[in-house]
């Protein structure tokens, strides 16, 4: 990388390439920074812009679970319940499936026709748009569970936690199931055939060796799921009820945090409002960091061991 | 030898792969449903007029959604301008210096920007470009596009180009080939096929965003193409017309949800062929 | 030349029919973004839209805070109804207090005794009630509320009057269109919308009790006489739980929020002289567009203060209508 060649009898400091070398390098490694920069000072707006919001409230912004416009008292414990909620029952609902593809397609099809069908329906999974999955939810699941509520004599909201997991563990599966998937298919064979050769069936051999081995692959699969499912605003916002309450149980309506913010953002006029709507991004923001970081660390380690 | 629980043994063998595969085409009917249920009810809308013509007023029938598409295609290039050559030339730094300190912090960024809620970037653009500005802008909305698009053009420059193997490299060195125009003219051109992945995974991605739009794009009722004003889209109609009680909004919605679809799959339609057609095998 | 606006969903029907009128008659593109009235406010004071549409006037306060004066002016009148979804569409009458025990959660059932003694006529399920409310910020749900305070001591003390509020019961849906959207397909669901919105989708409207203990139905009619107050030279004011003795009780104006000064922000003249152009054309011969959209025009004294204020436009000093 460091070896410049210069072509016969050309001086070395005003040789053209020198400079185009000298602008090349400075270019890329600027962009490189520039990233850096970027992440940073995202970070640092969304400090700076809640301070208002921390000095009012301190930690009982955590707390508290009254958000109320009219005499500026603010708390995102709802908000914070709604997301843990949804997407922890997201990923529950989604681990089963995201499982059964990528034990499909790590183990019993590695290759063929119906592995690339599974593969590519995954990835068309992972690519429509968040919109378009709220809008089908809003007019298809939401009438499933209302009738459903209504038989079961609860009340008919409709919308709600539940709905909202719904339709984020159906979007949230193609993430589970990609890391999943290769760390799966990555197994050594001579593990597995050890494993075979004492006896054992394909499923013990999945259940026994290759899952626990891949064990790793899959939290960090997990972990990316969930990081995508905290950060989705507007399927949820769309079936959620958007309810400022703390959720009472799985058929509540509540919030989110994106969604407050989606709700709230261009209409809050108090800049306490303002304020604390911002704190709940950077709360967001921090919270998908630290998981993300988490589940690449966890991805780095198996490349580097693999 | 017990034949009892050997026969248990081999029944939980056939039932976990019947399971297996039972779990995993369920999958799919969530896809299948949601695109046979847009196709079926967005057909019906498709016309010429749909594609050319601007939104009617609340409660008339007809109109189009050609200030959307306009609106999208825009946000989409506003989007890739910046963030296209600022993400490869991150990408190349990336995977030319693997040992360098700004690598390492510079890869840890990328990757938390990639896991960013779009509605968080949605507030930054908000506060870095529309209030300085003094107004929503379609600029506003590439921009909040283009931060968006970013991180994945990097990884996939950084990954294809990692991928390719040194001797390549060196054996245009060799040549005397300087190094800037070794990456530029051997390496870059090895690798197009999984920059162009990226390019093409990221815009599709990016067309169908509605959140970071909500504070920045915000949306207009008419044709516009001056970058300083506001602009519509497609996703940004989608959920304006989804969430209203109009019938004939909601046949709109559906037609344009179909556009949206059809343009994602299409694109990684397109994708997998160029993958397939331009990848360099070594 | 374009102008751009946001803000209330209440008048967005008639707004999104004035604004493509105007401009197949001028050439002229407002594009207007229903986000809610406090978005409109919001909006307006981070001088990001050319106006701001608003039902909720801004308070004494918030107008001291503003960095430059800030004009309020009337387009036109509607009436926020209560509507529902229940089977049989039955035409309901509801009384103040009854409207406060529902929206606080006290009354949960559609065959509650308080709701059958004012509808006797009505066969009406054992059914939930579902309470629909306002999730953005909206000049719809401040006339609502300012509505419920002036009724209720209740209502007043334990969630107050605003553009958002802590409600007590209900789940939220953003703006006018996504509250009647929700209302429609949920059996059983109650919520508070304008007018325009119930009546085009067919959906069934109570009669309110009024001051004089009179059932008032929604129309332009009654919200026209409710509106027979003394309007005040800068048309700030709330009209609800009107004195008059067949006014609709929840009603109110819409305005259309500017800057006195347009040269802020470096606005051109030519800017500043069309959308007073425009506000006088909306306020004028735009007003034939209210009535078969369900608002009711401005009476001719709100008309006369009005032309007043859209002449104190400014451009550097200069006044934007000839």
């Amino acid at each position: 990388m460091d070896t410049l060649v210069l072509s016969k009898g050309k001086m070395l400091s005003t040789h053209p390439g020198v400079r185009a070398e000298a602008t090349f390098q400075k270019t890329i490694f600027l962009s490189a920074l520039v990233i850096i920069v970027l992440l940073v000072a995202i970070f640092l707006s969304l400090l700076i812009h809640s301070v208002p919001s921390l000095k009012a409230f301190g930690l009982s912004f955590f707390f508290s679970k009254t958000w109320d416009p009219v005499s500026a008292t603010f708390g995102v414990l709802p908000f914070l319940v709604g997301t843990l909620l949804t997407s922890f029952l997201a990923l529950l609902i989604c681990l089963p499936f995201s499982l059964a593809i990528s034990i499909f397609i790590g183990e019993y099809f590695k290759k063929g026709a119906l592995s690339s069908f599974l593969k590519t329906v995954t990835e068309l999974l992972a690519g429509i748009p968040s919109i378009i999955y709220g809008f089908w939810a809003l007019f298809v699941l939401v009438p499933i569970v209302r009738n459903f509520q209504t038989k079961i004599g609860v009340f008919p909201y409709g919308v709600g936690i539940l709905t909202a997991s719904m339709i984020l563990s159906v979007m949230i599966i193609p993430y589970a199931a990609s890391i999943a998937r290769e760390v799966i298919s990555l197994v050594p064979s001579d593990v597995k055939e050890a494993a075979y050769s004492l006896g054992s069936t394909r499923q013990e051999v999945i259940t026994k060796v290759v899952l626990p081995y891949a064990r790793s692959g899959i939290v960090a699969g997990i972990l990316l799921a969930l990081g995508r499912a905290l950060g989705e605003t507007m399927a949820v916002t769309m079936v959620i009820g958007n309810s400022n309450r703390l959720p009472k149980g799985f058929f509540s309506p509540g919030n989110s945090m994106a969604s407050v913010i989606a709700n709230e953002f261009t209409e809050a006029t108090a800049s306490l409002h303002i304020s604390s709507l911002i704190e709940i991004a950077l709360l967001l923001f921090l919270v998908t960091m630290i998981i993300n970081i988490i589940g690449k660390y966890i991805i780095k380690k198996i490349s580097v061991g693999a | 030898m017990d034949l009892h629980r050997l026969k248990l043994r081999i029944w939980k063998d056939r039932g976990f792969k019947a399971i297996v595969i039972l779990f995993s085409f369920l999958s799919i009917v969530p896809l299948l449903l949601i695109l046979f249920y847009i196709i079926k009810n967005g057909i019906l809308s498709i016309s010429w007029e749909f594609f050319v013509e601007l939104p009617r007023p609340v409660g008339e029938k007809g109109g189009g959604i050609s200030n959307a598409i306009v609106g999208s295609l825009l946000l989409v290039i506003i989007a890739g301008l910046p963030s296209i050559p600022l993400g490869i030339a991150a990408g190349i730094y990336l995977s030319e210096n693997k040992k360098s300190r700004i690598t390492y912090w510079s890869g840890l960024a990328v990757d938390v920007l990639q896991g960013t809620p779009s509605i968080v970037i949605g507030i930054i653009v908000y506060l870095w470009v529309v209030v300085p500005m003094g107004g929503f802008s379609a600029f506003a909305g590439g921009i909040a596009l283009g931060i968006m698009m970013l991180p994945m053009i990097v990884k996939a420059t950084e990954e294809t180009l990692s991928l390719i193997p040194g001797s390549l490299k060196e054996a245009s060195l060799a040549l005397g080939v300087p190094y800037y125009r070794t990456i530029l003219r051997v390496t870059l051109p090895a690798g197009v096929s999984g920059i162009m992945t990226g390019v093409l995974i990221s815009t599709a991605r990016v067309a169908g965003e509605t959140a970071p739009l909500l504070f920045t794009a915000f949306g207009n009722a008419f044709m516009n193409w001056n970058l300083n004003n506001p602009v519509n889209s497609l996703p940004l109609l989608i959920y304006n017309y989804a969430t209203s009680p109009y019938p004939e909004w909601h046949q709109v919605a559906w037609g344009a949800s179909c556009v949206l679809v059809v343009f994602v799959l299409t694109l990684n339609l397109v994708m997998r062929t160029v993958i397939r057609r331009w990848k360099v095998q070594f | 030349m374009d102008l751009l606006g946001a803000g209330a969903s209440f008048p967005y029907p008639l707004y999104s029919k004035m604004f493509y009128v105007y401009w197949q008659k001028t050439g002229v593109k407002i594009n207007y973004q229903a986000i809610g009235s406090g978005g409109g406010q919001r909006q307006l004071l981070n001088m990001t839209v050319d106006f701001g549409g608003s039902d909720a006037f801004m308070s004494a306060e918030a107008l001291e805070k503003a960095p430059a004066k800030i004009l309020h002016i009337p387009t036109c009148l509607g009436a926020i109804v209560l509507t529902y979804t229940l089977p049989g569409n039955p035409r309901l009458r509801f009384t103040p207090g009854l409207i406060s025990d529902i929206f606080m959660g006290k009354v949960t059932k559609w065959n509650d005794k308080k709701i059958t003694d004012i509808n006797p006529n009505e066969n009406l399920p054992d059914m939930n009630i579902m309470v629909v409310h306002r999730s953005d910020g909206s000049g719809t749900t401040f006339v609502f509320t300012d509505y419920l305070s002036k009724v209720s001591k209740e209502w007043e003390k334990k969630v107050g009057r605003g553009k958002a509020v802590n409600w007590p019961v209900g789940l939220g849906s953003k703006g006018n269109t996504g509250v009647a959207g929700f209302i429609k397909y949920s059996p059983g669901a109650i919520g508070y919308v304008e007018l325009g919105y119930a009546v085009l989708n067919r959906m069934p409207v109570a009669a309110i009790q009024n001051k004089a203990m009179r059932f008032i139905n929604p129309g332009a009619t009654s919200t026209s006489i409710a509106a027979r107050v003394f309007l005040p030279d800068d048309t700030r004011i709330s009209i609800t739980n009107t004195n008059a003795i067949e006014g609709y009780p929840i009603a109110g104006f819409t305005w259309i929020l500017v800057f006195e000064e347009q040269a802020y922000r470096g606005g051109p003249e030519k800017k500043a002289k069309a959308l007073a152009k425009a506000l006088w054309w909306m306020t004028h011969e735009g007003q034939k567009y209210a009535e078969p959209l369900h608002y009711a025009p401005l009476s001719a004294e709100a008309i006369i203060k009005t032309e007043k204020i859209i002449k104190s436009i400014t451009h550097n000093g200069h006044s934007c209508l000839e």
